[in-house]
């Protein structure tokens, strides 16, 4: 059969934004300096907020345990300095929403040393005792999605997992944290798939690279340790390549069934920064304390990809790297799905794997929408292959239900891509993700009629 | 200091560029050329004839965006593509009248009825063309010879006729290569049908001319070559199998395929992309069901052209393609079922 493999070493559709990621894919990752207040909310993954164990007034060395995990999709939180527990309160988050928060004052003329827990020898560890180390560090997707790993990795009743994808796509434009990961810390890198591999089952992993980034394929292909059963694929550069199910397509030309997970086709993908992030800190029994960071965008002075304590206050980020005056939006994470931050006060937190600074001029929205002209440019784009010209006008019509019953609404992963290539520039994720958000409501209410 | 207040905006934040109105402004500069050799082969009349549909199209659109209270939508072109879509289908020396009414009619009945543009089932200028020619059949089907020597200096009398007479056509009419070959049994050969050596409507003459403008939209991404690829290739098919079979009777594929406004309409009309289905794969059957009701309306129907009704037709059956034939949703096995 292997001739009639038409399998294309990508995904269908997609589209090709500008990459502008030349201004910092060549800058080493460089240590942030330490804010003098840290701010940290406890609802920065998926899942239950983590339980504070600290008091006001309380002394913490930085990696110190400050709060647990309330429950299996939870993490705890590790003090990212050594300092001072000043307060206990609400702390603001990018969704607007408050969040329990704690405040540390940084000791001023502390080494930063960080404290070490048990560790976890990848050879006789069992997969469970890995799972536990993974959540006791209290890593989350680093990619973005900050959902806690070790669920993630939990291989369900039944199920087995052949393939472990490392995610090193790094789609979204101007982002180039895991390209600098890839290129500087390939040890963690690979001692962090030796962990995965053994708490998957997987026989194998595969590094799965877009071609902007072949430097990073080449260095990683070239210190693939003997004894691991790694390999890295070079993939053409699309976007939303980095997407779970557009990536396991793209490496294995199969696609994950709607509304299923990745498992179902015998697969986990892991974002390469979170697998570094377990390399680095099982054999200490450390917890995560920082992240690398990539900020930079037309408003930004000192671009870079930056070592970031989780919990520095983006304002004292800005402050740092130097803004232009006439900065009108900040994005955390990447252009096509970072979110709008309405509000300095907000800090870094696990999932921010990007700070975009964009000024008036840069901001690219129209303010002329048209009405759709059925170009099927959308259609053309969208990689999970819906209409998107068609739910646009249901969305208009507030037929949320006939959209998701009829036309597959619930699969939009909300890539943007469509939105990205209208030229009637009609918001049309805008309107999926709004749309989808009634559709679970509904469905809630629904659930609950039905148990009343 | 850093500023208080920052914009906020959900993504995706950077665009593609370009917009629907600099699409529409392209298909007006690829009509360009089918006006000039418009006005080149037929005259002073063709130029009043697209000029007056146009002016009525814009004109109507304005109009009636004032009177809906609405921001007028004159500035988006599409108004004036049908405008020149209307003013190329007709004979060149049409009252300016009927024109008028040809261009009013597009917008208010083609489009406006539906919602604007967008949300119209039909192409515009066509809904136009079949109603003058239900309402002045004499008129419509009245040609006029092409390269007159005196085309640039006399307008026939035709044209000038006032609102609601009779037209009294001149006496020199020229046959349209496709009533001759109906009626007469006379084909014209393709050399001169390409370069527009013939009689016929204002801008269905000049193929090469067509075919260019249609080559320069799909090279900017801004028109599906699909929808000409399948309409010309059906036609082609269909009337080629019948010219293998008796070429005593049935005319040469490459007549059928230069002659009259096939060209014109498998261009810039089957292509409007509000009228026409959203899928590849719709766009084949699109194209096709316009390929080969043409030749049949041609070639069995009482008319001597069916471009018209067939591009109707299927403008009709269009949202009905999308509803049959989606995209396979990734990860689900079957397309879902119609709606
Ligand atoms: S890209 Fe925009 S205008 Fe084109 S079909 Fe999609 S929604 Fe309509
Ligand atoms: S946002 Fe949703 S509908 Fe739009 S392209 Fe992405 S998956 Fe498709």
């Amino acid at each position: 059969m292997a001739l009639f493999n038409l399998h294309k070493n990508t995904f269908k559709h997609g589209i090709h934004p500008p990459e502008s990621k030349d201004e910092t894919n060549g800058l080493p990752i460089r240590q942030f300096p330490f804010a003098p207040v840290i701010i940290l909310p406890m609802a920065q993954h998926i899942g239950a907020p983590s339980q504070i164990m600290v008091r006001e007034g309380q002394e913490v060395q930085r990696g110190q345990l400050l709060a647990k995990a309330t429950g299996y999709v939870s993490v705890p939180m590790h003090a990212p300095v050594s300092g001072t527990v000043r307060k206990i309160a609400n702390v603001p988050t990018i969704s607007g929403k408050m969040s329990t928060g704690i405040y540390l004052e940084a000791f001023p003329s502390s080494t930063q040393e960080i404290l070490e827990g048990k560790p976890i020898d990848p050879e006789t560890a069992t997969p469970e005792e890995i799972l536990q180390g993974i959540q006791n560090a209290g890593i989350v997707g680093l990619g973005g999605a900050a959902f806690p790993t070790h669920v993630k990795l939990k291989i369900p009743e039944g199920k087995k997992c052949d393939t472990l994808i490392i995610n090193g796509v790094e789609c979204e434009p101007y982002l180039t944290t895991d390209h600098r990961v890839m290129l500087e810390q390939e040890n963690d890198i690979f001692t962090g798939i030796k962990y995965l591999l053994k708490a998957t089952g997987a026989q194998k992993a595969i590094i799965g690279i877009e071609a902007n980034k072949q430097d990073a394929a080449d260095h990683l292909a070239k210190h693939i340790p003997n004894d691991l059963p790694v390999s890295v694929q070079v993939l053409p550069v699309k976007y939303p390549q980095g997407a779970e199910k557009m990536l396991i397509t793209s490496i294995m030309g199969k696609e994950i069934p709607s509304g299923k997970l990745p498992i179902e086709a015998g697969v986990v993908v892991v974002n390469v920064a979170t697998t570094a992030e377990i390399g680095r800190l099982l054999p200490h029994g450390r917890g995560i304390q920082e992240r690398v960071i990539t900020i930079t965008g037309p408003g930004v002075k000192k671009k870079g990809n930056y070592l970031i304590p989780v919990g520095t206050p983006l304002r004292f980020v800005l402050e740092q790297v130097g803004v232009d005056e006439e900065i009108s939006e900040v994005y955390m994470g990447g252009p096509m799905m970072g979110v709008a931050v309405s509000n300095l006060n907000i800090s870094i937190v696990k999932g921010t794997s990007g700070i975009l600074v964009f000024t008036k001029k840069d901001v690219g929205r129209s303010p002329t929408i048209y009405p759709c002209i059925k170009c099927g440019a959308c259609v053309d784009a969208c990689p999970i292959l819906l209409n998107p010209s068609k739910l646009g006008i249901l969305a208009k019509f507030e037929a949320y239900n006939e959209m998701a019953s009829d036309f597959n609404l619930m699969d939009c992963f909300e890539c943007g891509s469509c939105s990205y290539v209208c030229p009637s520039h009609i918001p049309l994720v805008q309107y999926f993700r709004l749309s989808k958000r009634i559709v679970r409501k509904r469905e809630a209410e629904k659930k609950e009629e039905v148990h009343a | 200091m850093l500023k208080k207040t920052l914009d906020i905006s959900s993504s995706p934040h950077i665009y593609k560029g370009g917009s629907t109105n600099q699409i529409m402004k392209n298909v007006v500069w690829a009509l360009l050329p089918v006006v000039l050799f418009s006005v080149y082969s037929f005259g002073l009349n063709a130029l009043l004839v697209i000029a007056m549909a146009t002016i009525a199209s814009v004109l109507t659109e304005h109009v009636l965006c004032r009177l809906s209270k609405k921001e007028s939508t004159v500035s988006d072109y599409s108004a004036v593509i049908t405008g020149l879509l209307l003013g190329l289908t007709l004979p060149p020396s049409f009252p300016l009248w009927m024109a008028f009414i040809g261009g009013v009619i597009g917008i208010a009945l083609g489009k406006y009825i539906f919602g604007g543009l967008g949300y119209n089932v039909f192409n515009p200028a066509l809904v136009a063309r079949a109603v003058l020619q239900a309402a002045f059949p004499v008129a419509i089907t009245t040609w006029h010879p092409a390269f007159l020597p005196n085309r640039f200096s006399t307008i026939s009398s035709s044209v000038f006729t006032w609102p609601f007479m009779e037209p009294t056509f001149d006496a020199v009419s020229g046959a349209t290569p496709l009533s001759a070959f109906k009626f007469d049994g006379v084909t014209t050969s393709t050399a001169e049908l390409a370069f527009g050596q013939i009689s016929g409507s204002a801008g269905e003459t000049c193929a090469v001319i067509i075919v260019l403008g249609g080559l320069y939209l799909i090279a900017r991404n801004m028109m599906n070559w699909r929808i000409p690829a399948a309409v010309l290739l059906s036609a082609f098919v269909l009337s080629g199998v019948l010219y293998l079979i008796n070429s005593e009777v049935y005319p040469s594929p490459w007549f059928m395929l230069f002659s009259g406004g096939l060209m014109l309409g498998a261009v810039f009309m089957a292509t409007d992309m509000v009228s026409s289905p959203i899928t590849p794969l719709g766009l084949w059957v699109y194209g096709g069901i316009i390929g080969i009701l043409t030749i049949v309306i041609r070639i069995w129907g009482g008319l001597s052209e069916g471009v018209m009704y067939s591009i109707l037709l299927a403008n009709a059956i269009s949202p009905h393609i999308d509803t049959v034939i989606k995209n396979r949703v990734y990860g689900t096995k079957r397309k879902m079922k119609a709606a």
